[in-house]
């Protein structure tokens, strides 16, 4: 019984006797969202232009990352060094398209899959040569961004909202905005998806498949800028923020592989869902169950939705 | 023409089929296990570069030990435990005089193997606790001081702090920790000292996906409030779990680390992490003779990954103090065969015979740089005192004498611990090794 009402009863007590610390877990669930669904984005971006997973999309977060720190900490003012980071996401994108994607057209979708793997050893090798593996301090009052917190009090509480994370909401908002209205309403938005449907059927009325994977590659490239500044700034800029985006992976499950709403809603539910178990639920098991929770979520949502929650329903002949 | 090259070849072949024994008198192997990649790198680097930059001074000055070259080899682990068996398969062959994991995970599964390859393990001040019995573990050494060690000094600091260890009755402290190996070592002992003083123990374990994301474990330490906080960290959690802790205003002299976090650490927890704590029992800095001997021969010369102003942080002393317990492992183990190129074999016989007092110390250009430490064939460890250090923004300076380790509650723990790991490993074998007497 005792456990039962550990389960079903004893967690919502809590948010009634504590909502403060409700609200709390919600914004703390909210902001994860919102940084779990950029890392997503990355993944969908590409995905949708080529139907590739692209493996590299985590350490893509920490090479831009470095190379902005990298490049500031060289004596380069923080705003040039912003923009010679972006430069450098675009030099990356052209690599990419010649030297990886251009020679294997119409291969098989998981040789390309592999070729990720391959950049991603390529680019850790790289950047640990170029720049070190020790740690860098993300330079947040260079680049503008807020320091502190602003904290309200709310039901004989007080709720803690660090101005960073505001930040990367609205930033993180911003670039969805931006990146749906390109996809939808652009032309080279909707040679994108026609990229995307067949590489063939798409050269055959004269899209130019390289300039699609550049453009889409370069802008996976400023996401992961996006979100290598907005996760240095909560711990430090290395190697471990990789790890992070094994978290975009529940995301994309439950988002959907070719959606860009899917990978925000799909960041939110991951977020705050696992804030939530982990904050009420997670003293029931001892802990430390963020790290599969996710996987639970999403599962759950497969059941209903095995396409994801909007994700386009494949159907094959066989 | 063909005759002629013949000829040179064969010379060759005959020259170096002379050489090469040469060589291997001369040598001895010692291969390092570091990380200078992956997510655990931040604290892998620094300690990479301390230890094989104190072994690289040795060869430069002094030619290596006793007359024998040292001949380093890395190998990158990347704080991966499949790796770390991996390097150890590798490195096996080639007569190790002795396997420095540098990861608990790591060191777990080399200790079977150590009695059966001949090859002593030093996990300084990590690993297993309970393999500071020499009796059940003749082939690992762990000190100066292992995990309950350390959380016993910093449950007694806590008690200083609240004016007696009785008072600690129906505190809170809180354990945030790498949910792994190394950050689970410490909980039998942390449960047992709870039932013991009475505090409530609250566990907010961080798995290694979640190191720096860890809101919903200070969100936890919120609600919780609980008076005091340790933490076990390593890599990323170590700067993430100081953000977060200065994130919901938890009081930064009552949060208390083991002895890991280092100076990249606390410079990238930003002003935060001022009036952070943690034990540490060497000093930082460069004011030693040895550590000037490094710096004029190794990172002067270029010999060195180091950067020049990280020689001396706390993280690339601690590296310095793990290869100066090599050495004088082997040194020791050349003076106890009387042999200038020794084995595993002579190298554990050395390393549980240590006596490294203070006149030693002195002679190896590190008087004051940590205490002395004695080693027998019960005791692998020492169970050496640490002192309190305390991040002031900028470097971290001593704020308390040396704290011994609870020796009366940590040692009868660490006895049963042993007799139950040999109880629980088939056919764990009886000690037959000889016992040396000290030198």
């Amino acid at each position: 019984m005792d456990i039962l009402y550990s389960i079903f009863i004893d967690p919502f007590v809590q948010m009634g006797s504590a909502p403060d610390l409700l609200v709390q877990t919600l914004w703390e669930g909210l902001v994860s969202g919102v940084l779990y669904a950029l890392i997503a984005l990355g993944f969908v971006l590409i995905f949708k232009a080529s139907g590739v997973f692209n493996f590299a999309q985590g350490i893509m977060v920490v090479f831009a990352a470095l190379t902005l720190v990298g490049l500031y900490e060289a004596g380069v003012p923080a705003i040039l060094a912003l923009i010679l980071t972006i430069a450098v996401m675009f030099l990356l994108a052209v690599g990419v398209e010649r030297l990886v994607l251009r020679p294997l057209v119409n291969q098989p979708d998981i040789i390309l899959f592999m070729a990720t793997f391959g950049l991603t050893y390529f680019l850790i090798g790289f950047g640990e040569l170029v720049f070190g593996g020790n740690p860098k301090v993300m330079i947040t009052d260079e680049l503008y961004l807020p320091r502190g917190s602003v904290e309200f009090e709310m039901f004989g509480g007080f709720v803690s909202l660090q101005k960073i994370d505001i930040t990367a909401a609205i930033i993180a908002s911003v670039m969805v905005a931006a990146l749906a209205v390109f996809f939808q309403k652009t032309r080279i938005g909707r040679a994108l998806r026609a990229v995307a449907d067949s590489h063939k059927a798409a050269l055959s009325v004269g899209i130019s498949l390289n300039q699609i994977w550049i453009i889409v590659w370069f802008t996976a490239g400023i996401v992961a800028l996006a979100t290598g500044i907005m996760w240095g700034a909560r711990s430090e800029v290395s190697f471990a923020l990789q790890i992070i985006a094994l978290k975009a992976l529940p995301v994309l499950i439950l988002g959907g592989f070719t959606s860009v709403p899917g990978a925000i809603v799909g960041g939110l539910i991951i977020g705050v869902g696992e804030k939530l178990g982990e904050f009420y639920w997670g003293p029931l098991v001892g802990s430390g169950i963020e790290s599969w929770l996710a996987y639970v979520i999403a599962l759950g949502f497969l059941l209903f939705r095995p396409q994801g929650l909007f994700g386009e329903r494949i159907i094959e002949r066989i | 023409m063909v005759r002629k090259l013949s000829t040179i070849l064969a010379t060759a072949i005959v020259a170096s089929a002379f050489a090469l024994p040469a060589k291997a008198q001369d040598s001895i192997y010692v291969p390092l296990f570091t990380y200078r990649t992956g997510p655990f790198s931040g604290s892998g680097i620094p300690i990479a570069n301390g230890m094989r930059d104190y072994l690289t001074m040795l060869n430069e000055r002094d030619g290596g030990i006793g007359g024998a070259k040292l001949i380093l080899e890395e190998c990158e682990t990347g704080y991966d435990t499949k790796k770390g068996v991996e390097c150890y398969e590798a490195v096996k062959g080639k007569n190790p005089v002795m396997i420095n994991p540098w990861s608990t995970g790591i060191t777990l599964p080399l200790i079977p193997r150590a009695a059966v390859d001949k090859i002593p393990i030093l996990s300084m001040a990590y690993g297993l606790s309970a393999s500071a019995d020499g009796e059940t573990f003749p082939w690992i050494f762990n000190p100066p001081n292992t995990y309950w060690d350390g959380l016993s000094m910093i449950i007694k600091y806590i008690g200083e702090q609240e004016g007696g260890l009785d008072k600690l009755k129906g505190k809170k402290i809180g354990y945030i920790y790498l949910d792994a190996g190394f950050g689970r070592e410490p909980l039998p002992l942390f449960d047992q000292l709870a039932r013991d003083l009475g505090f409530e123990l609250k566990l907010y374990p961080v798995p290694a996906d979640s190191m720096q994301n860890q809101s919903s474990q200070w969100l936890s330490v919120r609600r919780d409030r609980p008076d005091y906080m340790v933490l076990y960290g390593w890599g990323a959690l170590n700067p993430t779990a100081v953000k977060e802790a200065a994130k919901i205003n938890y009081p930064m002299e009552k949060f208390i680390s083991i002895w890991w976090p280092g100076d990249d650490d606390m410079r990238s927890a930003g002003p935060g992490g001022k009036g952070f704590k943690t034990l540490n029992w060497h000093a930082v800095g460069t004011d030693f003779p040895a550590l000037q001997d490094i710096q004029k021969l190794v990172v002067d010369k270029g010999l060195s990954q180091a950067p020049k102003n990280s020689v001396g942080e706390v993280l690339y002393n601690r590296g310095v103090y793990n290869s100066m317990l090599i050495a004088e492992g082997i040194r020791n183990a050349q003076k106890l065969t009387g042999k200038t190129v020794v084995t595993g074999e002579d190298v554990r016989r050395g390393l549980e015979t240590l006596n490294i007092d203070e006149a030693r110390l002195k002679e190896l250009g590190l008087e004051g740089f940590a205490g002395p430490i004695k080693l027998t064939c019960t005791d692998h460890n020492g169970h050496r005192p640490a002192f309190m250090q305390q991040w002031d923004g900028e470097k971290w300076v001593k704020i308390s004498e040396p704290i011994e380790p609870m020796a009366d509650r940590v040692k009868p723990l660490l006895e049963a611990a042993a007799r139950d790991y040999a109880e629980k490993s088939t056919g764990w074998p009886k000690r037959t090794e000889p016992c040396d007497k000290q030198s």
